[in-house]
């Protein structure tokens, strides 16, 4: 065949415009105006205590958002993170009184798996819409973690040395649920970004018919993404306990809305196929910043909701004003 | 006397890309105007112009002798124009008659009167609709209809039909030729873009061919042949069209399929095809063509019948299944089944055959990737600026070839084109064809759906019609008449309402 007709020139990159600096970096400028502005409110904010404590306060959050993250990248959404959470905490507290931490780990992980598999395999089996299923896994789990600590916070004691020694540690400084969180976070970009599996779990939310077509088992990718959101929500409602010692029925309420918009402001599309680990992570620290602005600045507990939400708007509206720029 | 519409010296770029350098363009009322080009030769950005979407950079549009100069859609509208485009731009969840009267819905409705006079507009087109069904609920040729109703509710006095009867069957085709008949009579000025040229042939009185951004030539009908348009067009004949001809011969059977169906449209379809033959399916849009070669790709299951691979017989209920057997789907919609628009070449050529590009942890190779792409791209004669460049940055023949390359790299010796050539123009069509052939002259069993007869008269070793999910009959060469081909496709004896071979 004829190579003149071939042309693959290794052209240079042309050069970004403004839609396409924000769509990249607009996340990264979110965090570095939200630091500058923290910054000169308050002299406590860059002190090393208390960047290792929003770093602390965002480490169970941001797990969730990490699998938030997969399950958007498909085009789906998981409601149920928070209530994952809350059953795990509980899980997990009344297992290591028994059995130790190690099996109580991991049931309580399995626990979590099992919850994502029944919403994922509704979702990629049966076709149910994700919004509505993972609603449901929302009550239930609730439900279970309710019925199964009666209620009540189930304080480890003794028993759960190992657990709240996890979540009150630190190696170098750094404690130990933060150094998790950074390791999940750097697990995640590495799958998003180089393997296989993350590949198709992108192509699958940008076009799940194309990749169907392509000969994949499409569904078995759709329900795994439950389930990673549904062991990382798990893992969320340990380190829960761990900090505090206590499980508790009542934890992560709401949590999968801050799970969800730590993804958004991290630039990932809500229509699936686009997004990543490192903005999501910076997403997450956003959200932590803001909370820890309003704390340092003594803004009262009710109004810092209706600050956060004006805050996440703001940050979203960066994000778009690359789309509208485009046209 | 004054043109109905006049278009002259029209210029109009985006970026720096010259869409339009100088056009000119009239209409007579009563008059049915083609116009015609490859994709990208700007008649669909000269007809925007002309609908008011954009305003040209030079030039003057002129609607019976009066320069309007529209600002806005709203504009052209106000002054008759009206433009019927290929994807219908109705409200499906809205009734037929509150489609029509749309803009101009009063705050209280009367129903009663709503619809006769949706009614009575659709009667005189000569169709029976109900005024008050749901507009999701109607065919595609019913749809088309009540766009061209809403037009002439609207007292459209210049009507653009941009590829009309690209998505009808070929009865419908037919009707909406009918419809535009009774435009002209009326007196409306029509200007039809079309692929189609033997359509265009039966229905234009006049012909405008744009190239590049500007009008080659306007020509009467009858002053022309297919062959003088093609090569206005493209600068080359018919018979270059089909690409060259590469020596091959059928060797042993590839595919046989025995008594295939899904229990519903599909009745049992039988068929075989060797190594290094093009067999085509012909018959109407809706024959259940599409709906048999995705039964036996795996995308749709089955319930009936076997399927054989090289004599093997292979239960194929996924498109995995299909994919593993060898066989490749070129689908029907390419952006919405073949391809991620949005991601880059490399992964789509790739997304069919992963497992030879990663290892054992489920990395990719990067490198021998772009090793494995750049040699689909060489073979393929893909024209990319880079590999990493989104697949929606190609054309369509472009786009197309990346849907191939997808096959060529999961290697399989079967492979299904379902419309190849559809919104794909000349040029492209051209290359694709001459890689079908060389394909077949490589081994490999190739399976053609196409609406375009021309196209499988040109490409196919024999044609296979199916009728009503089934197979009708089967053609070979000495019988390529569209005459034969449609007596097989369509409920025979054709009747003459349906069939006008004039």
């Amino acid at each position: 065949m004829g190579t003149a007709m071939t042309e693959i020139a290794q052209t240079a990159r042309p050069s970004l415009n403004v839609s396409q600096i924000l769509q990249r970096y607009g996340t990264i400028a979110i965090l570095v105006a939200l630091v500058i502005v923290a910054a000169s409110m308050s002299d406590v904010f860059l002190t090393e205590r208390n960047v290792i404590n929003v770093l602390r306060q965002i480490s169970g959050t941001s797990l969730m958002a990490v699998g938030m993250l997969f399950v958007i990248l498909t085009r789906g959404i998981d409601l149920s993170v928070g209530s994952v959470a809350a059953l795990g905490s509980v899980l997990s507290a009344i297992l290591i009184q028994k059995y130790g931490a190690g099996a109580s780990i991991a049931v309580t992980l399995l626990g979590g798996a099992a919850c994502g598999l029944v919403s994922g395999g509704l979702i990629a089996f049966l076709k149910l819409p994700p919004f509505v299923t993972t609603l449901a896994m929302m009550t239930v789990a609730r439900g279970l973690a309710l019925i199964v600590s009666a209620g009540q916070p189930i304080v480890m004691g003794d028993s759960g040395a190992a657990v709240t020694a996890f979540g009150a540690g630190s190696f170098a400084g750094v404690p130990y649920p933060v150094i998790l969180m950074t390791v999940v976070f750097l697990i995640a970009g590495t799958v998003l970004m180089f393997t296989r599996y993350g590949r198709l779990v992108k192509a699958i939310g940008s076009n799940v018919e194309a990749v169907r077509l392509s000969g994949i088992p499409v569904a078995w990718y759709t329900m795994s993404v439950y389930v990673i959101s549904g062991v990382l929500a798990a893992a969320a409602g340990i380190v829960s306990a761990s900090r505090t010692g206590v499980g508790s029925a009542n934890i992560g309420v709401g949590a999968e809305l801050d799970a969800i918009a730590a993804v958004v402001i991290g630039g990932a599309s809500l229509m699936g196929g686009r997004g990543g680990a490192f903005n999501t992570f910076i997403g997450v620290i956003v959200l932590g910043i803001i909370a820890n602005m309003m704390n340092l600045a003594r803004v009262p507990g009710y109004h810092q909701q209706v600050f956060m939400g004006v805050i996440i708007i703001g940050a979203m509206l960066l994000q778009y004003a690359s789309n509208w720029l485009r046209r | 006397m004054d043109k109905l519409v006049e278009l002259s010296g029209i210029r109009k770029s985006f970026g720096g890309v010259h869409a339009l350098q100088g056009v000119d363009f009239a209409l007579d009322a009563g008059e049915v105007h083609a116009l015609l080009g490859e994709n990208g030769a700007g008649k669909s950005t000269l007809m925007r112009v002309l609908g008011g979407e954009y305003i040209p950079e030079a030039g003057t549009v002129k609607v019976g002798g009066e320069e309007p100069h529209f600002r806005a859609p709203s504009d052209a509208i106000a002054r008759g124009i009206a433009i019927i485009h290929q994807e219908m731009a109705l409200a499906t969840d809205l009734t037929v008659a509150e489609n029509i009267f749309l803009s101009e819905i009063p705050s209280v409705i009367s129903w009663r009167d709503l619809n006769r006079r949706a009614r009575a507009l659709i009667d005189s087109l000569g169709f029976a609709i109900d005024p008050a069904a749901t507009v999701a609920d109607l065919s595609v040729a019913h749809q088309q209809v009540v766009e061209i109703a809403k037009a002439l509710s609207r007292n459209a006095r210049v009507m653009v039909f941009d590829e009309p009867t690209a998505v009808l069957s070929v009865q419908d085709a037919e009707r909406l030729l009918g419809i535009i008949r009774t435009l002209r009579a009326r007196g409306v000025g029509v200007i039809y873009i079309s692929h189609r040229l033997d359509e265009v042939f039966r229905i234009a009185d006049c012909i405008t061919v744009m190239k590049d951004g500007a009008s080659v030539a306007t020509v009467d009908r009858s002053e022309v042949e297919i062959d003088d348009v093609i090569r206005m067009m493209v600068g080359r004949s018919l018979k270059a069209l089909f690409g060259e001809d590469v020596a091959r011969s059928p060797g042993a059977e590839v595919l046989r399929v025995e008594d295939l169906g899904d229990g519903g449209r599909i009745r049992g379809v039988s068929l075989s095809v060797r190594a290094g033959e093009i067999v085509g399916l012909g018959g109407l849009v809706g024959a259940g063509r599409t709906e048999f070669v995705r039964l036996v790709f795996g995308a749709e299951r089955a319930q009936t019948g076997r399927i054989f691979i090289h004599g093997k017989e292979k239960t194929i209920r996924s498109p995995g299944d299909g994919v593993r057997a060898g066989i490749g789907l070129v689908p029907e919609n390419r952006k919405e089944q073949g391809l991620i628009l949005d991601f880059p070449i490399r992964v789509n050529a790739t997304m069919a055959r992963l497992g030879p590009l990663v290892n054992r942890l489920g990395f990719v190779r990067r490198a021998r990737e772009r090793a494995a792409v750049e040699d689909l791209a060489k073979r393929l004669r893909l024209k990319a600026g880079s590999l990493n460049d989104p697949a929606s940055s190609l054309s369509g023949g472009n786009q197309q070839k990346v849907v191939l390359a997808k096959w060529f790299h999961a290697g399989g010796d079967i492979l299904v084109f379902d419309e190849p050539t559809r919104g794909v123009d000349v040029g492209a069509k051209t290359e694709i064809y001459s890689l079908i052939k060389s394909l077949a002259a490589e081994g490999r069993a190739i399976l053609v759906i196409s609406s375009e007869h021309l196209e499988l008269f040109g490409l196919c070793d024999r044609i296979l019609v199916m009728r009503e999910g089934e197979i009708t009959g089967e053609l070979g060469p000495e019988d390529y008449t569209e005459e034969k081909l449609l007596r097989l496709a369509m409920v025979s004896p054709a009747t003459p309402e349906t069939v006008d071979m004039n």
